[in-house]
């Protein structure tokens, strides 16, 4: 049986409370056993051919990163992304499980649709793909889904992400009939009435830019309903992209009652303010958009508190046609699996946020708002594994981005902390180490 | 002295020497416009190319006059938004017109940005003809222009823009450019149209117009886009036009000598009674003429002869 040892990394697993140096040891793709380096007598004959040994001393071992919100674009825009190129993104960022929005064409609205996707990333995935289904017909926003069909056929969440749930009542329907099946009702909150035309994040840069605003009441609106429809039914309910600082107030306020609401911060809200956007750049668009300082403020330490349960990274991928434009005409999003571990870093770095609280909110956190049994360097837990070497820093360019979109507000950065291997289900999908040569 | 400038994007990227230097210029041009041979050969061989995404017929035809005059060859693309090709980006249309090699383009655009985008991949120089709720710098320099003729001078005086600040370009530009030259600008209009944080660009604002115009030296009326209402901004015409429209009464809250400037084209009635834009305060057609000798000013700064740079 193959098997492989991680040996002497400092393995931080928010799941166990460890920070210290361990000897990681993988048999049949599941953690066989941890233990600590200094105290770690086993012998290991190296010659084995069936043993692979990676040194990690000096580097960062995590449990493998999980994000709830990645958009893969396949079926239906595969010139954005494929689940191939995605999942190659995914590998490099250090992810080892992407739950993949709906949004697709044709919609993922029915069991065929998950089949596919759950067929095509396992033939062709380097990471471990869970669909999330639309929670209306064609996300229209009118009927729901089948949803015990689409929990049969592979979803572990559904969500119209991209467009809002407008009527309030179908949202009721929803978070009831989804609790059923183990569903989580994943919310893109927004009220469109409110968000008007508007382009960027409502306030003076807005006014200065001549572009048009949306408030942060927007959001905080329709996180107030939902979350009140979520104390209402009972219902299992994340908030997705929380971006203003009203949202966190919401949440914490639910939290404290009990309602069953978990919530997701993506790194560019947490790291960028709507000032990004002066120049017109287009790859500082997206929905909800970039907010203003105290909003970062609010998001910071409503993660470290535990208000948000996760760091997840919208990875919107977009070409050139829907992003080279006016900004008004660009489309909405960027791309963000491969830069999310490093942005965030950063924060931790400048004392914005800590590592251990970042780790957390990319792994224990999603995992357990999904309710995955993944996420933790536990004993016979698959071994999804993330091994980074914070010393490294590098240079963001679109040609070293594996993603076929190459949208990043963060082109042309210096950004510290770099994954080197990502490791799924014991096997390597990813070895920087290998890129470079 | 030109000015050191590859493009003219907004007012807000100009110094206050440098809006001098070019209503300076602006001045020693407009007798060009008085003689029988309207036509210098300054910009003799230079290729300006007028593209516009919006509707318009004064400012285009004004930077087709200017660059005419200045001996320039001018072309005039009209593009109508909704006709253009899905798949051509902005950087596609950039590298198609500077493949005709022409010295300088002209764009007027409803999207705020577009001309600095278009800046960004060109060589030749780019004039912001207006974008969106933005800038539009060639009209605030007439207006400046205008009022300096007018007054002697901008430094002290109180000017009130009154209407829809929130999508105005002009009132942007203008309130940039009347604050550098030392002027106190006071903008007013219902507040669904104070956009938020419109002080920062160094203006008061005030939903009386009344506070506006009280004492003003000059008083700028934007024209309402009478499909605002439909989008709730206002109720009906009637009580914008009864609350923010200027009548002899709100004249007479001003300066004895006030200045009445309208960028046009104006919906008599509607922001300004017709008796106040045909009346003695009104400089409306100045501003017309002065747009010409404005936009050669313009052309000077940004494609004059190289040696004549001190």
């Amino acid at each position: 049986m193959n098997r492989l040892v991680i040996k002497g990394g400092r393995l931080i697993d928010p799941s166990a409370n460890i920070d210290g140096i361990y000897n990681i040891y993988v048999m049949g793709g599941r953690i066989a056993s941890v233990k600590p380096a200094a105290t770690d007598t086993s012998e290991l004959n190296e010659q084995s051919p069936e043993l692979e040994i990676i040194d990690a001393s000096g580097l960062v071992v995590t449990p493998g990163f999980i994000d709830a919100h990645t958009h893969l674009r396949e079926p239906g825009f595969e010139y954005k992304e494929t689940i191939r190129t995605g999942t190659m993104a995914a590998a490099a960022g250090g992810f080892t499980t992407i739950l993949c929005m709906a949004n697709t064409r044709p919609v993922n609205d029915n069991g065929s649709v998950t089949h596919d996707i759950v067929r095509k990333a396992s033939a062709e995935g380097l990471v471990n793909v869970r669909p999330v289904g639309a929670l209306s017909y064609g996300q229209k926003g009118e009927r729901l889904t089948e949803m015990a069909e689409l929990k049969a056929a592979g979803c572990v969440a559904v969500s119209d992400d991209g467009v809002p749930v407008l009527d309030a009542g179908l949202m009721r329907r929803a978070l009831e009939y989804a609790g059923g099946f183990g569903l989580v009702v994943i919310s893109h909150a927004e009220e469109p009435a409110l968000a008007g035309s508007g382009v960027m994040n409502e306030g003076p840069v807005a006014t200065r830019l001549g572009l048009g605003g949306i408030p942060n009441a927007a959001e905080d609106a329709m996180v107030a309903r939902d979350l009140t429809l979520a104390e209402l039914t009972g219902g299992r309910l994340h908030i997705a992209h929380v971006s203003t600082r009203g949202s966190v107030e919401l949440l914490r306020l639910a939290k404290a009652k009990g309602v069953r609401v978990t919530a997701e911060v993506t790194p560019h809200h947490l790291a960028l303010t709507d000032e990004a956007v002066i120049g017109y750049n287009t790859n500082a668009k997206m929905n909800p958009p970039l907010r203003s300082l105290e909003d970062v403020e609010a998001l910071r330490s409503a993660l470290m508190d535990g208000t948000i349960d996760c760091i997840a990274t919208d990875h919107a991928p977009h070409s050139t046609i829907e992003k080279d434009v006016e900004f008004d005409n660009a489309s909405n999003g960027v791309i963000g699996l491969e830069t999310a571990f490093s942005v965030v870093y950063k924060l931790c770095l400048e004392g914005h946020l800590t590592l251990a609280g970042v780790i957390k909110a990319l792994t224990t956190g999603p995992a357990a708002a999904f309710g995955l049994s993944i996420g933790a360097v536990r004993v016979g837990f698959p071994a999804d594994i993330a091994i980074i070497d914070l010393e490294k820093s590098w240079k963001v360019e679109a040609k070293g981005l594996k993603s076929r979109s190459k949208n990043s507000p963060w082109l042309g950065t210096e950004l510290p902390g770099r994954v080197v291997k990502t490791i799924v289900g014991g096997k390597v999908v990813y070895d920087l180490d290998k890129e470079n040569k | 002295m030109r000015i050191k400038k590859k493009d003219l994007l907004g007012i807000e990227d100009l110094t206050r020497v440098e809006i001098e230097q070019v209503l300076a210029t602006a001045e020693s041009l407009k007798d060009v416009s008085e003689r029988e041979i309207k036509k210098i050969p300054t910009l003799r061989g230079k290729t300006v190319i007028n593209l516009f995404y919006e509707a318009s017929t004064r400012t285009r035809t004004s930077f087709e006059i200017a660059a005419k005059r200045m001996s320039a060859d001018a072309v005039n693309i009209s593009v109508s938004t909704s006709s253009v090709v899905k798949g051509e980006t902005l950087k596609d249309t950039a590298r198609n017109l500077e493949a005709m090699k022409p010295d300088c383009i002209v764009i007027r655009h409803s999207c705020s940005g577009t001309p600095h985008m278009l800046a960004r991949h060109i060589n030749c120089a780019v004039v912001n003809a207006g974008d969106g709720a933005h800038e539009h710098p060639s009209q605030a320099l007439l207006d400046m222009l205008t009022v300096k003729e007018k007054k002697g001078g901008i430094e002290g005086l109180k000017v009130a823009i009154i209407g829809d600040i929130a999508h105005s370009r002009v009132a942007r530009s203008n309130i940039y450019g009347f604050t550098k030259l030392g002027a106190e600008v006071v903008v007013a209009g219902p507040a669904t149209m104070i956009p938020p944080g419109i002080e920062r660009l160094g203006c008061r604002a005030t939903t009386k117009m009344e506070d506006a115009v009280k004492d003003a030296d000059v008083i700028m009326m934007l024209r309402i886009q009478l499909e605002r209402q439909n989008d709730a901004f206002f109720p009906t015409l009637r009580e914008y036009s009864r609350t923010y429209g200027l009548d002899e009464k709100r004249v007479a809250l001003a300066k004895p000598d006030v200045a009445i400037l309208h960028p046009g084209p104006v919906n008599r009635g509607v922001e300004i009674a017709s008796e106040v834009a045909d009346g003695p305060y009104s400089l409306i057609l100045d501003q017309v003429t002065n747009g010409v000798a404005v936009r050669m000013a313009i052309f000077y700064h940004l494609l004059g002869p190289a040696k004549e740079e001190g």
